[in-house]
């Protein structure tokens, strides 16, 4: 028997849109979840009634926080998100209300930079086709495996991007020999890597491309046609960041012509949705967002979402702040 | 070396191929159907000087019984395990591979192996493409492979080069061999068990002898156990291989990373549903850019081989 009275000790935390039982589970002990998709009056209802008590709200890398949404909760201090991205939450409307946008930081980096060196990896030396091609029984019916690679050593390698993320799939794939350069906003002062003030630059002097910074209005198809020309017929693209830093439509034609010669996605621009054209393709690796996903990340996540959960209601600093 | 003979085994490289067709005699073995290939050889015998063979057919002691003019075996792999070396050396006949060339293909492979099966990218893409991401769940956890424990067994040229990499992703190294190595500052285990209970990933890198055969039993994968991932970019036969099936199939074993089998190009078919394992058809050093240099050393060793010169990666041959 749950005691009702001790739930309602319990500090309210507004959740929009379901959240993984892997998050749900250990924080939903420790705080009042107001499910909003749950409410049978409606989540409009639903929000009106618990304004007054709403200060946080808890989402996902996938829940929307609207300006509509925000200027219905007078008492809200803080979006929480639980993912690196915070890109469908409306942070100038935040920054005019004052609330307080945190993301989760580094939790995720070491597994999703991991993650990124696999989908390169894959794509260069043709691991999931090569693995596909011995399991429908092609190896022993054909003996010479169609699928030649091409070495990581020498290779120029190029990022969109050296946050966290970035800086570890650098360092890794510089491991392999491989030439390391980027392209930032600005120049940083500590990095040992090549750095190219543009992306056009950055594409024209390397074989492949590794997409993994924050999407913004900006960066929205930072990798448009032009730079997958100039990137060239041996190069390869790999995007761990978000779907819409690809223009995807381009990347389809380019494929299809032959005017690139292969790309790792962990994203794409409209999820769970993935262009048919793809599927055909075997210079192609496809994944469904799931860069991040190992126990040790989401502990990782988990403990930064408590603190910051416990921080906004006893009035302390918050972690990982983005606005 | 225009009046060398030499027998290409295999159809292992187009330009190799090409080349000792433009640069030698050339006999390709595949030209002879396989029942008749002794008499193909028999009927070549004072003709072929070389061989050129590779993993899948190397000289054993039964072609080079056929071939007596034979005077150098000039192997397109690392591997030796395919070449009769004890009579090659009674018979005094050369051999030579090529070594160093395709090390850092092969340990790149290997960190590949272990992030797609570790990470399950393979299984992802196979999610993606059956069109199943929309009507489901995405959010399966896998494994982290970053600061954990690879043990390496066998720490030679390509083991060292997986160490190297391993260390950019933080992980502590361990490493198995006959003798301590203790200028590489890894951690040297005497015993493999010990080395298998203690590591998250065990990485079999060194080569296939009378000694290593099946050094991978049934204790080893129990010891490295339902948690444990094992790689194997060495040779097939390194690994008891119907004891791994089991092990898998168990759960006993956490994954397995394989681009070498015991019976290849056959792969044990319970494996193919398992998502928890990475197969391929022994590609560590296939590479357009690595194959170009095997192939090219292949060249200079039967060219320096024909004018009389020392060659270049010379094999020094057992002693009985």
């Amino acid at each position: 028997m749950v005691d009702s009275s001790s739930i309602d000790v319990l500090q309210p935390v507004l959740i929009l849109l379901p959240m993984h039982d892997f998050i749900e589970i250990p924080l939903v002990k420790k705080f009042k979840f107001l499910k909003a998709f749950e409410a049978e009056e409606g989540r409009d209802q639903f929000l009106e009634k618990h304004a007054e008590i709403i200060k946080v709200i808890l989402c996902t890398g996938f829940t929307p926080v609207n300006a509509e949404t925000i200027s219905k909760l007078p008492r809200l201090e803080c979006v929480i998100a639980v993912s690196t991205g915070v890109n469908l939450i409306d942070l100038d409307a935040c920054r005019e209300r004052s609330v307080r946008v945190t993301n989760a930081g580094t939790a995720y980096s070491e597994d999703t930079a991991d993650y990124g060196v696999g989908l390169l990896m894959d794509v260069c030396r043709r691991i999931s086709a090569a693995d596909s091609f011995v399991r429908q029984g092609l190896w022993s019916a054909n003996r010479d495996c169609p699928y030649f690679g091409s070495s990581l050593g020498g290779k120029r390698v190029g990022m969109i991007g050296l946050g966290n993320i970035g800086a570890s799939i650098a360092k890794k794939v510089a491991s392999f020999g491989c030439e390391m350069s980027y392209t930032t906003r600005s120049q940083k002062e500590t990095v040992p890597y090549k750095y190219y003030p543009t992306v056009l630059e950055l594409a024209s002097n390397n074989d492949v491309l590794v997409v993994c910074c924050a999407l913004t209005k900006e960066t929205t198809h930072i990798v448009n046609r032009d730079v997958m020309l100039a990137l060239g017929k041996e190069g390869v693209v790999i995007n761990i960041g978000r779907g819409p830093l690809i223009d995807e439509k381009e990347l389809v034609k380019c494929l299809l012509n032959g005017e690139i010669k292969g790309a790792g996605m962990d994203v794409f621009e409209n999820e769970p949705e993935v262009p048919k054209e793809f599927y055909g393709m075997d210079n192609v690796v496809l994944s469904p967002h799931s860069a991040p996903l190992t126990p040790e990340s989401l502990e990782n996540v988990v403990e930064l979402s408590i603190a910051n959960l416990n921080n906004v209601f006893a009035k302390r600093p918050l972690l990982s702040v983005v606005v | 070396m225009e009046n060398l003979g030499v027998l290409l085994t295999t159809p292992m490289n187009a330009y190799l191929e090409e080349q000792l067709n433009q640069r030698c005699k050339l006999f390709r073995l595949w030209d002879a159907p396989e029942e008749d290939q002794t008499g193909f050889l028999t009927a070549h015998a004072d003709s072929i000087g070389a061989v050129v063979g590779d993993t899948k057919i190397g000289a054993d002691a039964k072609i080079i019984a056929l071939l007596p003019k034979l005077e150098i075996v000039s192997s397109f792999s690392v591997g030796l395990d395919k070449i009769d070396l004890q009579v090659c050396r009674e018979k005094g006949i050369s051999v030579t591979n090529t070594p160093d060339v395709l090390t850092d293909d092969v340990a790149d492979l290997t960190i590949g192996l272990v992030l797609t099966t570790m990470r399950q990218i393979c299984v992802s893409n196979r999610f993606v493409r059956s069109g199943a991401w929309k009507n489901n769940d995405s959010l399966r956890l896998t494994t982290r492979f970053s600061g954990k424990r690879v043990g390496i067994l066998g720490l030679g040229r390509i083991g060292m080069a997986i160490a190297k990499r391993s260390k950019a992703f933080g992980c502590s190294i361990y490493y198995h061999s006959r003798s301590e190595k203790p200028e590489t500052g890894y951690t040297y285990y005497s015993n493999l068990l010990d080395m298998a209970t203690n590591s998250d990933v065990l990485i079999v890198a060194c080569p296939l002898t009378e000694e290593t055969h099946h050094i991978i039993n049934r204790q080893v994968i129990n010891a490295l156990g339902s948690k444990g991932v094992l790689i194997n970019i060495g040779r097939g036969p390194l690994v008891d291989e119907p004891e791994l099936v089991a092990a898998l199939l168990d759960g006993r074993l956490g994954g397995a990373g394989l681009d070498v089998f015991e019976n290849e190009p056959e792969a044990p078919k319970e494996l193919f549903g398992l998502d928890n394992v990475v197969l391929l058809p022994h590609i560590g050093s296939s590479t357009w850019e690595t194959c170009k240099v095997m192939a090219d050393l292949v060249l200079k060793n039967l060219e320096a081989h024909a004018l009389g010169k020392p060659l270049l990666t010379p094999v020094s041959l057992p002693c009985k």
